[in-house]
């Protein structure tokens, strides 16, 4: 063996020489757990990549113009998604603007203002937390026994739909703006206050504008989530043959989930075809939308 | 030796040599016996929940004087700093028995407001903190808040600056993000804002400790500056700082509680510099500053 430097007699006791020709990294144990692991991810992304591809070749020959432009009809030749595009969107917008003012001001409330020693404040975090874990339906009755309660007749309206995944998302968004707002330093904070700001001052001016990128990602994504729900507005009635467009907050609708949900029901194939179309329609979307808000996460990312 | 901006630094030389240099008062400084206290102690306890922090602080923190706390971590003397300007009162559960008297009025009394208190008594911090914005915000946003009466926030800007020795190295970058500056230059930055709101008392939290010891000098030299208008109060865990710009020093330790074991910081001494560095009355106090403990 080739010496670089000189070596001092004694001073290392003599164990394994460091040039072994062996890799520690790759002994039995190490590296079957590095086999384990790779085979999880090839697993979870295989299924993946089979749902998307085979829900591409099932929609390919209905992913035309024509889904966007026409309304549902008895024959798949003839039937588009056109209303329920439409309806998703009015639906997402009215929860957008229902829930997210709604969720920031909690979020503010819980984060920069409440005693959190204070045991209702502490109930109220924890109810949160769980509330984000209820099964969607769940909030589908809710707004249900709600609307019912208010005397409302037709409930497959947009206003009853966005009532119910505002319902659904309000803890998602709440929990994200205090995220949001916890990644703040104090430091920012305290030198607001020391200079004799009040705590609405500093929320306002301070706390909240750096946080801003936080709440959008984390309302995009909730609000994506959203998009994807059918079973809430299943039990509100929502309709599933919709001919017309949307036309405000109280007029019917249908949504992207609810006319897939409804083709795949139908025996013709050509039916089940214009809904792979439309679950790819929808896929698109929701990438898209997480794109935006993994754009704004580091367009508008903080380095304290 | 030449800093960022590429001038020299001339004061760092009077600092250098062995041993402990203490601040020599300037010729026409007199200092008094007695401080004449601005801002006053009277046995005052800090609590976090039941955990007393602090307790039986008699403290007087004399007008354009420079006032050192001293002592080992935990000896509440950041604890006590931060009731100097009721910064704990955003601790959920911290509250302060005594008084503490500013211009002989109790800053804890019923109907005194802690968001004045805070304007009048500014606080510098650990690490430099300037806000996400430019540095010409940094400085406005104190007299904006506070909803100042400014004739002219451009003047008021440059004088902060000035006052802060940034001016020269900001001019003419005063629209960039205060993050472009560099460390020493943030926290000069911070002390500048501070200074914007016009305060009479600057409590400053181990300001140098995030620093490089010439970023450090040039606080330092800064303070001095300061002290001709400005009563400020430092915690420092460095003992040759507080010698070098401190008139009077108040070392702090902590006692263990013997049932439950809390250690609770009390004042120990508390005089002028020179004498708390030669002429220490307590053992403690002398053991600290030889560096037998702590």
């Amino acid at each position: 063996m080739r010496t670089l430097g000189g070596t001092i007699d004694g001073a290392i006791r003599p164990e394994r020489p460091l040039a072994s020709g062996t890799n520690g990294e790759r002994r039995p144990a190490p590296l079957t757990f590095l086999v384990l692991l790779w085979l999880s991810l090839v697993v979870a992304f295989g299924v993946l990549v089979t749902l998307i591809v085979t829900i591409i070749i099932d929609g390919q020959g209905q992913f035309t113009g024509r889904l966007l432009s026409e309304y549902p009809a008895s024959s798949p030749d003839r039937a588009g998604a056109r209303p329920a595009i439409l309806g998703s969107a009015w639906v997402i917008a009215t929860t957008a603007i229902m829930t997210i003012p709604l969720g920031i001001a909690a979020a503010v409330h819980l984060e920069e203002f409440a005693d959190k020693r204070n045991w209702f404040n502490r109930m109220i975090e924890l109810n949160v937390q769980n509330l984000a874990a209820v099964p969607s339906i769940v909030y589908g009755l809710l707004a249900l026994a709600f609307l019912s309660l208010l005397g409302v007749r037709d409930k497959n309206i947009v206003i009853g739909g966005a009532l119910a995944l505002s319902l659904l998302i309000l803890p998602v968004i709440i929990i994200a703006t205090r995220e949001a707002l916890r990644a703040v330093p104090t430091e920012i904070r305290e030198g607001s206050l020391a200079l004799g700001a009040t705590q609405w001052q500093t929320t306002w001016r301070q706390t909240l504008p750096s946080a801003v990128p936080g709440i959008a990602t984390g309302s995009i994504l909730a609000l994506s989530r959203a998009l994807g729900e059918a079973a809430p507005l299943l039990v509100l009635g929502a309709l599933v043959f919709v001919s017309f467009d949307p036309s405000g907050i109280l007029s019917g609708y249908t949504t992207l989930p609810i006319q897939i949900f409804n083709w795949t029901g139908r025996p013709q194939e050509g039916f089940h075809q214009l809904a792979a179309a439309t679950s790819v329609l929808l896929l698109g979307v929701l990438v898209l939308m997480n794109g935006l808000a993994i754009y704004i996460r580091n367009r508008f990312q903080k380095r304290w | 030796m030449i800093d960022r901006a590429g001038e020299k630094i001339e004061s760092i030389v009077p600092h250098e040599g062995p041993g402990v240099r203490i601040n020599a008062r300037p010729a026409d400084g007199f200092l008094p016996d007695e401080p004449r206290g601005i801002l006053q102690c009277e046995n005052v306890d800090v609590y976090y929940g039941s955990f007393r922090a602090v307790t039986g602080v008699d403290l007087k923190f004399g007008l354009h004087e420079i006032t050192a706390l001293i002592g080992p971590s935990g000896c509440g003397k950041s604890t006590l700093l931060r009731s100097l300007n009721r910064m704990n009162d955003l601790v959920d559960g911290a509250r302060v028995e005594g008084r503490v008297l500013f211009d002989g009025e109790d800053i804890y009394g019923s109907k005194v407001d802690a968001i004045e208190v805070r304007r009048r008594i500014g606080m510098v911090f650990q690490k430099p903190n300037p806000f996400p914005k430019s540095i010409y915000d940094n400085i406005a946003y104190g007299p904006r808040v506070t909803g100042m009466r400014v004739d002219s926030m451009d003047d008021l800007v440059e004088e902060a600056l000035t006052k802060a020795a940034l001016w020269g190295e900001v001019k003419d970058k005063l629209k960039q993000s205060a993050y472009s500056l560099s460390g020493g230059q943030q926290q000069r930055l911070c002390i500048a804002r501070t200074i914007a709101v016009k305060p009479d008392v600057i409590l400053m939290d181990e300001p140098c400790s995030a620093l490089d010891p010439i970023a450090t000098v040039r606080i330092e030299d800064l303070m001095h500056e300061l002290r001709r208008e400005y009563t400020i109060v430092i915690v420092t865990h460095n003992m040759q700082q507080a010698a070098r710009v401190a008139d009077r020093t108040a070392f702090f330790t902590a006692f263990a509680d013997e049932g439950t074991g809390d250690r609770t910081g009390v004042l120990v001494e508390f005089g002028k510099t020179t004498q708390i560095f030669e002429h220490p009355t307590d053992q403690r106090t002398e053991d600290y500053i030889s560096g037998r403990f702590g």
